[in-house]
Formats: C-alpha cells, sequence, structure tokens
C-alpha cells in the first residue's frame, strides 16, 4: 500500500507559532499551503517574547529558525502583509480572496539592509515594542523579520500623505522604493483552512483601581517583556517608566481582568508561568531586586512547571503570595504602594515596590469577529472560534473543512499551540482523505 | 581532491552592514592574493538577483569550482548560495560562507581598520576551508508508510484512527485484551460530560472496523531494530512473537493513578475511596455515596512527588457538579490547596459547581484533611483557610484524588526505544516548547499522558499531532539524507563505544566487521545529525564529520594564527 502525495491547497491564517506549524505540517505531508499574515513578518506573539518557560530559552532564537522554515518550504507560499476577504465553496472546494496591502516597496529588489530608516524623518509609537519606544514610517517590525523586508506605513509616510520627502527612494540604493504600489487581490483554490490568529490584550486601563495610564510605574507584562529583552527598547535594562530607574522590588499581579466576573469569566492558562518567568528574569538580571508575585492560584499544571516555581522561590528569592491587591496608589517617589488581603493570615496589608507588573487577561485575536464573518465560523461568548466537540474534535470549528488552533480558540501555552497545529493538520489529511474516498466510490 | 581549487570569493557590502565599517575593497584584494583564489570581487548586495547572478557568471567566466562568500549569516542566506552554486553547476558542499556581519563589522563598528584586519582573517579561514572542501550528494530514502501505535487508549486509538483514514497501514498494540485504556473506568467526561462508554464503544468499533488497522490484543512491545523507515518491531503476542515492519512508532502508553495506599488511611478506614473508585461507582449507581468530600493533591505536590497532575482539578469539579445535580440535598465538599480550573470551560464548571451549592475549602499542605471515623468514615477534619477554627464536615465518602504517575514499565520501553525519560519516569519530548510530540530520535512520536498528565481532548490533540508527524514521515514528497554526518575510519576505530554511548539520535551501532569478529563503530547516515559529539569524543580519532573534518577545521584555525608566526 502506498500513500500517494496529495495535490490539495490548503490555507492558513495566521503567521504566529500555531500557523507557521500547521503550515509546515502541511508543507512536510505533501499539501501546497497558502499561508497569510497580516502583519508585514512572521512570527507573531512569541517574537515578542524575551525567553520561555519552563526552560528559559530565548523565544526569538528557537522562532527565527521556525520562521526561516516556514518562509523557504517549497510547499509553503507565505503571504505577508495580507488578509482575508472572502471565502465562498466549501470542504474540498473553497475559493479564497485575499488581499495583499501594499507595502510601497518592491519586496523582490529590497535587501533589509536598512539604510532607509536612518533618513526616514516620521517617527511613529513601535508596536512591536508596545509603544514603549519609536519606529519610522518606513520599518521592520523587528530585526528578525521574516521576510527580511521594508514596509511603508502609508498613513504615516509623508510622501504618501502629504507627496513631499522621498528620502528613502533618493537613499536606497537597490532601488525598491515604489511608492505607486497598488493593492493585489489573490484568488486561491484551497480544499480546507486552518486558523490560527492567535491573541490580543485586555486594556489594562479597565481595572480603574490598579492605576493602570495614571501611576507611571504600573506596567503590563508586555511591556515588561519587551524593557527585559536585549533587543528591546532599554536594551535589556529594566529602566521603570518614572525615572529610568532600576527598581529595586517588582510586584506581578495576576488575574488582572481573567478569572473576573465584570471583566473575563475565564482563566488565560499562561500568565502564572509566565510571571514566574518574568519574576525569574528581573532576578537574574538584578541580584539585590525583590520579586513577588500576587496570584489567586498558583496553576503550575506543565511539565517542569512546579519545578519551575520551586527554583524561582530557592534560587531567585521570588515571594508568591496568595492574594488578588484591591487597590494600588502610589507615594511620593512613584512607588506603587499595593493594598492587599493575605489571605493566609487574613489580615490587610499594604506594599510599597519599585515597579508593578500587571497580567492582564488575554483575548483572542480581535480580528476574530471581522474573520468569523468572512469564514462562517460563529464565536463563543469571549471571541473564540467556537469548536463544535471540544472533547473528541478539539480542532475542528462547526464549519466542516475550516479548523482552529492555538489560542484563537481557547487559551493555551505555546507547546498545546504547537500541538493543536500539527493536530489541525492531521484533521486536514483526514478529511480530505475522506473526501477523496467519497469521489473515487462516486 | 582530483582538481586544483579554484576559487571564487564573493565580499558583500550589505548596503552599509558591512561596507560602512569594513573597508571591502580592501578585503577583495587580500582576497586575489590568497592560494587557489582564482577570482574575487565585491558586490553591493551578493543576495540580490544581480549579485547572484555574477556569482553564476563569475563559475562560466574563470572556471571556479569552490564558492565563498563573506556576507551575512548563514542562518539566512546559506541555502540561497547553496542553491545558486548548484544551479551554476558547483555541487553545494562546496560552497563555504564567512560571516563578515555578526561576526564582524556589527561587533566591530568603532574599530573599523582592525574589523578590516578581522575581516580579511576570516575570509582567509574560509578559502582555506574551501580549498579541502568535498563534493556530497543528498540521497533519498523510503519510509515504509506503516506505523506502529503503542498503547489502546483515547490516544492510541485517535492517532491510528487518523493514520488509517489517510490510508496509512497501522498496527495498533495494546497490553490489556481490549481497547480503551483509561476510558474503561470512567463516567462522564469533561469537558462536554459526555458518556465514556458511548465515546468508548464508537471510537472501539471505529478501530475493530478500519481495513488499515491491524489490532493486536494482550500484546507487548518486546523488540526493536532499526530507524525510521526500517524499524523491525518484535511483538509478543499471546499466541506467538510476530515481527513487523514499519516506516514510524507513536508512543500512547498513558498512565496510572497513583495507588492510595498509607493515604488518609485508604485500606483502613472503609468509606475513604480513589478517584477512579468513585468513577465506577458513578458509572454503576450513585446510591450509598451519601454526603462526599474530595481531597486533592492527595500524595501530591508534596516531597515525594512534587509535580501537578495537571487534569485532576478539573476531574474533581466535573464529578462534584454531577453528584451535586444528582441529589441537590447531598453535601459536596472539594478540599483543595490550588485550584487549577485553566482555560475556558473548567472555569465555568467550576462556577457552575458553586451555584450548585459545592463547597470548595483550602488546606494547607502543612495541615492536610484529617479523616474521622471508628471503623467506618463519619466525617473530614479541615483546618486553615480562611476558616479560623478547624471544622469537622460530616461526610459519608472521602474520595482522594492522587495524581497519574508513569506507568511501571516505562523505563523499560524507553530502553528499548532508546528514548529518554524524566526524573517522574514520562518520556522526554524533543523540545518542550517547539517540538511537543517528536523525540530527538527521528521516527518516534509521542502522545497523551505518556507524555505528561492530561485531559482527553489535550491527549486528542497530541495524537493528532503525532499522527500529523508520522504522516509527514511517511507521506509528503520523499525524505533526503543531509550529506553532513559522521564517516568512521574502521583501520582506526577500536570498537571501544563511547560514541555510541553519547550519539544523541541513536545513530551509531558497535557492528562486527566484515569478516571478522571485532567490532567497529558504525553510523546510520539516515539518522545522524552530524552534530560531531563523536567525533569529538572518539579517543582513536576514527570518527570525523563530513564538511567539518579535522582537516578542514586545521586548515582554518592555521590560517586564524597564520600572521602570528
Amino acid at each position: 500500500m502506498g500513500v500517494k502525495p496529495p495535490e490539495a491547497a490548503v490555507l492558513v491564517i495566521g503567521g504566529g507559532i500555531a500557523g507557521m506549524q500547521a503550515a509546515i505540517d502541511l508543507g512536510n505531508m505533501g499539501y501546497r499551503v497558502h499561508l497569510v499574515e497580516r502583519s508585514p513578518s512572521l512570527g507573531g506573539r512569541m517574537a515578542q517574547l524575551d525567553k520561555t518557560f519552563p526552560t528559559n530559552d530565548c523565544a526569538i532564537c528557537i522562532l527565527a529558525p521556525k520562521m526561516r522554515e516556514c518562509f523557504d518550504h517549497a510547499d509553503v507560499t507565505t503571504h505577508t502583509y495580507a488578509e482575508l476577504v472572502e471565502l465562498t465553496g466549501e470542504l474540498g472546494g473553497f475559493k479564497a480572496r485575499v488581499r495583499l496591502k501594499p507595502r510601497y516597496v518592491d519586496t523582490a529588489r529590497c535587501t533589509g539592509c536598512g539604510e532607509c530608516l536612518f533618513k526616514c524623518p516620521v517617527k511613529v509609537p513601535n508596536e512591536f515594542n508596545m509603544g514603549l519606544d519609536k519606529r519610522r514610517a518606513i520599518y521592520m517590525p523587528f530585526l528578525q523579520a521574516v521576510p527580511k523586508k521594508m514596509t511603508i506605513d502609508a498613513s504615516r509616510c509623508m510622501q504618501l500623505t502629504r507627496g513631499k520627502c522621498g528620502n528613502c527612494a533618493k537613499v536606497c540604493q537597490a532601488g525598491a522604493i515604489d511608492y505607486a504600489q497598488r493593492e493585489e487581490m489573490l484568488e486561491l483554490s484551497v480544499a480546507a483552512v486552518v486558523l490560527a490568529t492567535g491573541f490580543d490584550l485586555y486594556g489594562a486601563q479597565a481595572l480603574t483601581s490598579y492605576g493602570y495610564g495614571r501611576i507611571k510605574n504600573v506596567i503590563t507584562a508586555m511591556e515588561f517583556e519587551r524593557l527585559i529583552c536585549a533587543s528591546g527598547p532599554t536594551h535589556g535594562h529594566l529602566e521603570r517608566p518614572s525615572d529610568h530607574a532600576i527598581p529595586d522590588s517588582v510586584a506581578f499581579i495576576q488575574c488582572v481582568g481573567s478569572r473576573n466576573m465584570k471583566h473575563k469569566p475565564y482563566c488565560s492558562a499562561v500568565c502564572c508561568m509566565h510571571a514566574t518567568k518574568e519574576a525569574i528574569l528581573a532576578a537574574e538580571h538584578y541580584p539585590e531586586l525583590k520579586p513577588y508575585i500576587f496570584y489567586m492560584d498558583m496553576r503550575a499544571v506543565g511539565k517542569g512547571f512546579f519545578k519551575y516555581v520551586q527554583r524561582a522561590q530557592s534560587d531567585y528569592r521570588v515571594t508568591y503570595v496568595r492574594s488578588r491587591p484591591g487597590e494600588i496608589k502610589e507615594d511620593g517617589a512613584g512607588n506603587p504602594v499595593l493594598w492587599y488581603e493575605d489571605t493566609d493570615s487574613s489580615r490587610v496589608k499594604s506594599l510599597t515596590v519599585g515597579l508593578v507588573v500587571l497580567a492582564q487577561a488575554l483575548l483572542p485575536s480581535r480580528g476574530n469577529d471581522a474573520l468569523s464573518e468572512i469564514v462562517g465560523v460563529p464565536l463563543d461568548d469571549y471571541g473564540f472560534f467556537r469548536i463544535e466537540d471540544k472533547l473528541l474534535r478539539p480542532m475542528d470549528t462547526v464549519r466542516p473543512g475550516v479548523f482552529a488552533c492555538g489560542f484563537c480558540q481557547s487559551p493555551q501555552d505555546i507547546p498545546d499551540s504547537v500541538t493543536q497545529a500539527s493536530g489541525a493538520a492531521a484533521r486536514v489529511a483526514e478529511v480530505l482523505a475522506g473526501q477523496a474516498g467519497k469521489v473515487n466510490a462516486a | 581532491m582530483n582538481e586544483a581549487a579554484r576559487i571564487g570569493v564573493f565580499v558583500c557590502h550589505c548596503g552599509n552592514n558591512i561596507g560602512g565599517v569594513v573597508d571591502v575593497p580592501a578585503v577583495v584584494d587580500y582576497a586575489r592574493t590568497l592560494s587557489g583564489v582564482a577570482h574575487a570581487e565585491g558586490n553591493l548586495y551578493t543576495c540580490s538577483e544581480d549579485g547572484l547572478g555574477k556569482i553564476a557568471a563569475a563559475v562560466g567566466k574563470y572556471g571556479l569550482n569552490r564558492v565563498v562568500v563573506a556576507s551575512c549569516t548563514p542562518r539566512t542566506h546559506e541555502a540561497l548560495f547553496q542553491s545558486c552554486c548548484e544551479k551554476a553547476g558547483v555541487n553545494k558542499y562546496l560552497f563555504e560562507f564567512v560571516n563578515l556581519r555578526e561576526h564582524c563589522s556589527w561587533v566591530h563598528m568603532k574599530e573599523p581598520e582592525r574589523a578590516t584586519l578581522k575581516a580579511q582573517a576570516l575570509v582567509r579561514m574560509g578559502v582555506a576551508k574551501a580549498r579541502l572542501l568535498e563534493p556530497s550528494a543528498e540521497v533519498g530514502f523510503a519510509v515504509r508508510p506503516s506505523c506502529l501505535v503503542v498503547g489502546g487508549g483515547v490516544a492510541g486509538m485517535t492517532a491510528a484512527l487518523n493514520l488509517a483514514h489517510q490510508g496509512f497501514e497501522v498496527h495498533l498494540v495494546e497490553r490489556a485484551d481490549q481497547l480503551g485504556g483509561k476510558l474503561r473506568l470512567l463516567h462522564r467526561l469533561f469537558p462536554t460530560g459526555q458518556r465514556a462508554s458511548v465515546i468508548l464503544d464508537s471510537l472501539a468499533a471505529q478501530v475493530e472496523h478500519s481495513p488499515n488497522i491491524t489490532l493486536h490484543l494482550g500484546s507487548e512491545l518486546a523488540g526493536l531494530f532499526g530507524y525510521i523507515g526500517n524499524f523491525k518491531a518484535n511483538l509478543r503476542t499471546p499466541e506467538w512473537d510476530v515481527e513487523l515492519e514499519v516506516g514510524t512508532i507513536i508512543i500512547a502508553t498513558g498512565a496510572s493513578e497513583l495507588p492510595a495506599a498509607g493515604l488518609y488511611r485508604y485500606g483502613d478506614l472503609p468509606g475513604v475511596v480513589t478517584q477512579l473508585e468513585l468513577e465506577r461507582r458513578l458509572k454503576e449507581s450513585r446510591s450509598g455515596l451519601g454526603n462526599v468530600a474530595m481531597v486533592l493533591c492527595a500524595g501530591a505536590r508534596g516531597e515525594n512527588r512534587q509535580y501537578c497532575s495537571r487534569f485532576c482539578c478539573m476531574n474533581a469539579v466535573k464529578n462534584a457538579t454531577l453528584l451535586k445535580e444528582a441529589d441537590p440535598q447531598r453535601a459536596v465538599y472539594v478540599l483543595y490547596r490550588d485550584l487549577m480550573t485553566y482555560g475556558v470551560e473548567a472555569e465555568e464548571w467550576l462556577a457552575r459547581s458553586k451555584k450548585l451549592g459545592v463547597r470548595y475549602l483550602r488546606y494547607r499542605p502543612e495541615c492536610p484533611p484529617v479523616p474521622v471515623g471508628d471503623g467506618k468514615l463519619s466525617g473530614v477534619r479541615v483546618s486553615g483557610g480562611g476558616l479560623g477554627a478547624d471544622i469537622e464536615l460530616a461526610v459519608d465518602t472521602l474520595v482522594l484524588i492522587t495524581p497519574l504517575v508513569a506507568n511501571q514499565g516505562s523505563p523499560d520501553l524507553a530502553r528499548l526505544l532508546r528514548v529518554p525519560l524524566i526524573d517522574e519516569h514520562f518520556f522526554l519530548e524533543a523540545h518542550v516548547k517547539l517540538r511537543p510530540v517528536e523525540f530527538a530520535t527521528d521516527g518516534i512520536y509521542v502522545c497523551g499522558s505518556a507524555k505528561w498528565p492530561c485531559d482527553i481532548p489535550e491527549s486528542i490533540s497530541q495524537s493528532l499531532g503525532a499522527a500529523a508527524k508520522a504522516a509527514s514521515a511517511m507521506g509528503g514528497r520523499g525524505r533526503k539524507v543531509e550529506a553532513v554526518t559522521a564517516v568512521v575510519d574502521e583501520q582506526l576505530c577500536r570498537g571501544c563505544g563511547v560514541c555510541e554511548s553519547l550519539c544523541p539520535y541513536s545513530a551509531i551501532e558497535l557492528r562486527a566487521r566484515e569478516g571478522g569478529a571485532l567490532l567497529a563503530a558504525h553510523v546510520n547516515e539516515v539518522v545522524c545529525k552530524g552534530c560531531g559529539v563523536c567525533g569529538v569524543a572518539c579517543p582513536s580519532r576514527a570518527i570525523t564529520n563530513r564538511h567539518f573534518t579535522t582537516d578542514q577545521i586545521g586548515a582554518m584555525i592555521e590560517a586564524a594564527l597564520a600572521d602570528l608566526r
């Protein structure tokens, strides 16, 4: 018995770790894959992380080869800066329309050398660094971006908005700048679709008592991630916003908006370990720094997680306090002051720290609302893609031939997302084999 | 080496990245002086269409048989330049990369003159190696489209069915004389509340009726030889031993509930039961349970077993809910340390159970709950947890929720497969973050609670993930072996076996030499990743790595130190 390479094409939406893994597996199984990513680069959220729990592997160091593998895969065509706008048809015979947004840069010519960056006069908050520094109107989202090509932010570029500047075109020795570039529409025939749109962050401002946006030295976990990262805006120095001083203590507050009936009732599933990792990193960078983690339940459920928490306590001086602080105030020196009930002693206490890091709830990608309409897959109460049978078919959406993996369908960490991505690829193959069987039998 | 080396050196400015620091024309001029160099040039961007065209043109014009590109990083550009060489008629293994950006211009931005000297030294090293490069070929190999799935629980059945539906041949081996594993012992399942027996019957019927699945019940894997694509597996079946030839293997052997003996007076005091006993009672009938308390982390997260078994909280919340739904008058208590109800459904079940009146009380590890009763359980005493004083809950049943532990046979199975275990004897995957269902050894995959305790949806996701990996190996467009592998010189090998014991991929074994009893190391090139561990360890210097031979590396070191002479 032999198994012939399948000829069908599959569409993957989202170029984060889940989407890339699904695309690579489908490509390895012999399918032609079209991967559509709306930002200019592959990588997704994982690219923004400094290190990963529980091994403290550098995130970009293990992600970059994966980005390369996906982009260079002979059977995977990566469409970055692109969006799905229409999906018609059914399992085995979908038609997808994909909009390729204009980068105003000829990617065949651009070598990603970066000359243009120095000459662009426009500064824009850098979303990759959570707005903590500025990028230019022509930019590459991050150093290790794949493809290593520039993109012009059309809404901010002076040449495109006001018709004057043209600096990037002048300095580009490769002749890659093309202000006249137009969007293109791609028509794809695909047999199945895998959704992998990942997560967004709940606005920490919504929890007014924590003072995010008002108290300078209250930041979010993703902001911390960029601050502690060597390639971040402070080159890995944990400079707190108010005075750029290194804090002597940091309090991490868990369940900020999650497990909260007024905000998001569900558990985001990754923050306990994420905070543990960030506390370890802070302690590693600064041997004098004292980290605290305020938690409700310490959900160290994965392989090696509990040992990681123990190591945080024994080797990195991390103090775990079982409590959800009620309020954060600010003292005269800009230090946040936490008021909380110590549930072990049932007493109300306060703690003054140099910096507070909020583990805000993670949401399914905000793009899911629009995508849900396009792909015809309903969302659940919280905006996750709805899964028909959560027990036996954990990656099958209600629409036959459309699968969902990773955080866009339920809260989960990186290994679980990677697992689901591979699993979704297996389901695609299984379902398409069944289709082929039906055709043969007919 | 038969022909004289005619090396072309292409030095890249990389815009200003290299050219802004290093004096590229000086490096090009220097390269021309090196022995074996037939041509050298500088390019603004060697990786551009224009730059690649110049490499191809120079190969023809100057009769180049080696190519050195001094530019950015092989991580992103090696494959590009290799394929350019191949197209121009130069074997890809006759290409050498010199990193002038990360290794030079970026790190020596403030010292341009010394950076130029270093760039010349790096090029000198690259050329020295290029002189000794030899062509190699990547050969294809076949992977038998047949998979051995070990374990007939929900993970194994799911993986087997997926592969069978894809058209692959599957051998499903189950130690027990029926399919199902833990599914046979469960009542209703998290998160949907479906009956385990219904799920089991459906899966088992599909497996039994699948024309592509051969079922081996009451059977065990007793021996394994070979490698990806060509495994030979010996099965011990009730009747006789069977030898199977398969291309891939999926391990789905699950885990076991920790026996409760010695915990919370289990065995002495009637009324103290385990989680699986509760499941059985729920399955058969709900009568006789009365008021129920559950102790989470019984035998877990303590001195002996420090880990959290991941799914037990959810299972307890589910069972507490079912108990309360069946009899709202019944008191149901859950005694916990941390509630691990991660995700969406678990929190929903938790909220629902609280609404129904299930009471959750936290206890501290230093003062665990104490069963009370003389001859028969009458209650459980709980202290701490914000209660102030100790309280005694009147209950008729105390359910001990013990963790999943690795199967007793795991170490034997791991030895047989030559794959690693973690301290707790669960299997260790190739990479906990990015390769969660693969072993470092090609062709063997792992899923379900054999790897780490998990619930059924997670187990199914993992088994499908493992099936995807196996299908990739067996199907797709065929596989090729990278030519950078270890090579043994049998003349020098003394058969000590150091390499065999160190190889992380099980690619080396000692074999009898042809026509003699003496042993020599043998490298399986399909499995070898060319990591070089064996070559470093070999006391006889009998092992060398293709493309990184001792002579080549030695020549580079000589070249690096040349100006110190």
